[in-house]
């Protein structure tokens, strides 16, 4: 039995008296994309945050390849192969795309100090160059990432996001306002990748359609404990989940 | 002990002062995201409104006060936020930082100028005989600069929490987006704010120059510690503010008398690179999301 | 691209032209100011990648100088020479920096402001009570300049000629780090720090570097002074010190190269030229000064960006290029 890539055991927060996550437990394998969805209020935001080491959980713990990460400052996060993408104002509007992408990539070559006198690109503009070939972006590799359309921009942080080589992304609402044409490049994108690279991803979603198509498994929260786990056909099947986005 | 007394009381009546100049920065500071590096000079600039209405103009003593009030309210709070804060807050807190300190050195330089740069003897505005208390004399002085200080405090208290226009102004420092949806007039509230550390720091200037004699320098130590004061009692209650002036008057009489003058000014300091770096929400303040 | 970095090399070409030539012909307190003006474009600098680059608004760069400027002038009334003692005190301000960058930039903003505003008066009390060591008020005299043998440095188109390689050296390593990988680090810093970090980006290892190695310019701006005017004293170094230095890095426009140089030039020579208003002439700077900050936030390097923007073909939104992709 392989080791998950990211395991979380009865992660618990609480924000006063509302529990916002209540003792929750999956792991996750390598390979898979796992949707984690739930209405509003579900703790998904919340439970994201504990795993970015953003939240400080007040109970249980989180283990990224077999390590416990608890308490890990999202940069040393990201040196141990855990990428993610943003919501919002993810990328670095007055830079170029390519020197969006070197950044995400030169963190993890080398110390600090060989980055002081080694080449100003670091040696990656051939690897981002690949990157950004892979996105379809090659012809806005010069432009400045802030006047892209807020859909290249979302490609632009997916790139950034696996530019290091992480073993585990995390996806946070990469489909929030994204027009049609673009979604499904994306989706096609990341469904690419991970048949190439094996990377894992964890997505949070509100889009149905996007999260059903595109992950291998889905976990549904509610009230911040999980009401429910499977393949995309079950879950759209599941009663309780019906019944939680419904209401009551 | 009755050194000790006389020294630790009269640390206390400074320092009541001293609040009342670091309750104005820490209120300005919380409602108008303004950092004023000028407040020394602040304090320094209504004296000598008093002074020219008293030597150039001749008028009663307490006529040029009124005078030398209204132009502080003007000067200070109103000119103050239109010209200097609300042109240059937007373009960020370090260019608002610049901007205060070079107010300050204008100021400064001003008074210099136009009245001159020696120290100017300053009328008090209270009794001074010294009284005897428990054993130490103690200035009357003193003892009215504590009970005014107080006064204005509690009363500035009463203000912000029992009057409308009060709740309406902590409404706007707390969260100025919500204040407005809730029909707070925010601008009003704000330009009341800067009112009320002009009017501050006039009766701190009021209260003070009597013992320091008024001199166009005075503001370098007096921003200091108004700096201090604030940040050391914390960000979060008037409370903070009027503790930190108490405690930083009272430290500073004692340090001056019984440890050493000529690193008199190294406690303030010393006290405030602790506070920020070991407690930076004050010792009265409340733990809020520091900025990291 | 190749346009503007030929025209870039040209420009650069030209000032440095101009620098060599400014002081032919002048008499030697135009050269001195001059000087002054290499001295405190490296203090600038240091400052500028301190506050321009990585973002952290400092209040002691003037306390920095001092450092340096004692340290040499004890080294050289010493025997040493200058460019023996000038390391030490760079080395000095360094370790200074990072001992007092640790603990103070784990706060931003207007705290770390009153912190370097604090060392700054502390290290200014240090200056002025400890005469033993630093002779108080009446400061250290006497201190020799820099002989190289067959180059002397006495007279002062000399020192000039001197200060200009140290100030092009300084610069070039300035370019260095901010061209390398760490120039990509300290913008992405600036635009989007919570992105960097989760990008790896050691945030605040960068950030303390950042903030010695600026310290360290400003030893070494220190370390000139002391052979520039041969006396010192603690007045030299003051807060108002530490405010005209930021001064010069946000007049020229933080975060630019070239920021720090013209910066320097306005803050030195404007008080030249209004010299002529005599005891009104603070007052004058003090209002220009709020003006200019009201009116020119980003500096004047931020002017030339902004018309740049303005009048050269502006980059037309990619997704307008490609038509019905729009949102």
């Amino acid at each position: 039995m392989t080791q998950p890539v990211l395991s979380i055991r009865n992660i618990t927060k609480s924000f006063g008296a509302i529990r916002a996550v209540d003792g929750v437990s999956f792991d996750v394998h390598r390979g898979e994309i796992l949707g984690l969805i739930g209405p509003n209020g579900s703790g998904k935001s919340t439970l994201f945050n504990c795993l970015l080491g953003q939240l400080r959980p007040d109970a249980g713990h989180v283990e990224v390849n077999g390590r416990d990460v608890s308490g890990m400052r999202a940069s040393q996060l990201n040196r141990l192969g855990v990428g993610r993408t943003f919501q919002q104002l993810s990328v670095f509007p007055k830079m170029s795309v390519l020197d969006n992408i070197i950044l995400a990539g030169q963190e993890h070559r080398g110390t600090m100090v060989s980055r002081l006198f080694g080449a100003p690109d670091a040696g990656l503009t051939e690897e981002a160059d690949r990157l950004i070939g892979f996105f379809r972006l090659t012809h806005l590799r010069d432009t400045l990432a802030g006047s892209l359309s807020y859909g290249q921009q979302k490609l632009v942080d997916a790139a950034m996001a696996f530019m290091a080589g992480p073993s585990l992304v995390l996806l946070d609402e990469p489909a929030g306002g994204v027009n049609l044409t673009m979604l499904a490049d994306l989706k096609e994108r990341l469904t690419t990748y991970n048949a190439e690279h094996g990377t894992t991803f964890v997505v949070i979603e509100h889009n149905m359609e996007f999260v059903m198509s595109l992950c291998t498994r889905i976990i549904v929260l509610a009230e911040g404990a999980v009401i429910a786990e499977g393949a995309p056909a079950e879950i759209r099947a599941n009663q309780a989940v019906i019944d939680a986005y419904l209401g009551g | 002990m009755s050194q000790f007394l006389q020294v630790f009381l009269s640390g206390l009546a400074t320092g009541s002062i001293y609040a009342l100049v670091a309750i104005g920065f820490t209120l300005v500071w919380q409602a108008a995201q303004t950092v004023n590096f000028a407040q020394g000079e602040f304090v320094v600039l209504p004296a000598f409104f008093v002074l020219v209405g008293v030597h150039l103009l001749h008028l009663p003593l307490w006529m040029a006060v009124a005078l030398a009030l209204l132009l502080s309210l003007l000067v200070l709070g109103v000119l103050f936020k239109k010209l200097v804060v609300e042109p240059i807050l937007p373009s960020g807190g370090i260019s608002l930082i610049i901007a205060t300190m070079a107010l300050g050195i204008l100021l400064k330089e001003s008074i210099k100028e136009f009245y001159g740069a020696e120290a100017q003897p300053f009328p008090a505005l209270v009794p001074q005989d010294p009284i005897n208390l428990l054993g130490a004399t103690v200035s009357m002085q003193d003892i009215m600069n504590l009970v005014i200080s107080l006064g204005i405090v509690v009363l500035l208290t009463l203000f912000l929490n029992r009057t409308r226009t009060g709740r309406c102004m902590q409404a706007t420092a707390q969260n100025p987006a919500v204040a407005e949806i809730l029909g707070v007039d925010v601008k009003r509230m704000v330009l009341y704010t800067f009112l009320i550390n002009a009017a501050l720091a006039a009766l701190a200037s009021f209260l003070i120059t009597p013992v320091y004699l008024a001199k166009f320098s005075n503001g370098e130590t007096l921003g200091v510690i108004a700096f201090i004061a604030a940040i050391v009692g914390g960000f979060n209650q008037i409370r903070g503010a009027l503790a930190g002036g108490l405690l930083i008057g009272v430290l500073d009489n004692l340090t001056a008398t019984y440890v050493t003058a000529e690193y008199r000014a190294a406690l303030p300091l010393v006290l405030l690179i602790a506070i920020i770096l070991l407690r930076p929400q004050g010792l009265l303040g409340t733990s809020e999301g520091r900025t990291v | 691209m190749t346009f503007t970095t030929w025209s870039r090399h040209l420009l650069v070409g030209l000032l440095l032209a101009a620098a060599i030539l400014a002081p032919v012909g002048q008499g030697n307190y135009i050269t001195y100011v001059l000087t002054s003006w290499l001295i405190f474009s490296i203090a600038a600098m240091g400052l500028n990648l301190t506050l321009g680059y990585a973002g952290q608004v400092s209040l002691a760069q003037a306390s920095f100088m001092a450092i340096g400027a004692y340290t040499t002038a004890l080294l050289t009334l010493a025997g040493w020479h200058w460019m023996l003692a000038m390391p030490v005190g760079l080395m000095l301000c360094f370790v200074v920096g990072l001992a007092l960058g640790y603990p103070a930039l784990r706060v931003q903003g207007h705290f770390l402001a009153f912190v370097t505003l604090a060392f700054n008066t502390l290290v200014f009390l240090v200056l002025r009570n400890e005469d033993w060591l630093t002779g108080g008020n009446y400061g250290l005299m006497g201190m020799p300049r820099p002989d190289f043998g067959i180059f002397k440095t006495m007279r002062q188109v000399d020192f000039y000629y001197f200060t200009l390689v140290v100030t092009v050296i300084a610069a070039l390593v300035m370019w260095g780090i901010v061209r390398s990988p760490w120039g990509r680090a300290f913008k992405a810093l600036r635009e989007n720090p919570i992105r960097a970090e989760s990008l790896g980006v050691d945030t605040r290892r960068i950030t303390l570097l950042a903030f010695a190695i600026g310290s360290a310019y400003g030893g070494l701006a220190g370390a000139l002074v002391t052979s520039l005017v041969q006396f010192i004293e603690p007045g030299s170094f003051s807060l108002l010190h530490s405010l005209r230095i930021l001064l010069m890095v946000v007049v020229g426009g933080a975060g630019f190269f070239f920021g720090p140089f013209v910066g320097a030039a306005v803050v030195i020579l404007l008080p030249e030229i209004l010299r002529f208003t005599e005891g009104y002439y603070l007052i004058i700077y003090s209002a220009l000064v709020i003006v200019m900050l009201a009116f020119v936030p980003n500096g004047l390097l931020g002017i030339g960006a902004r018309l740049r923007e303005r009048f050269l073909a502006p980059r037309q939104r990619a997704d307008m290029a490609q038509g019905a992709k729009l949102e």
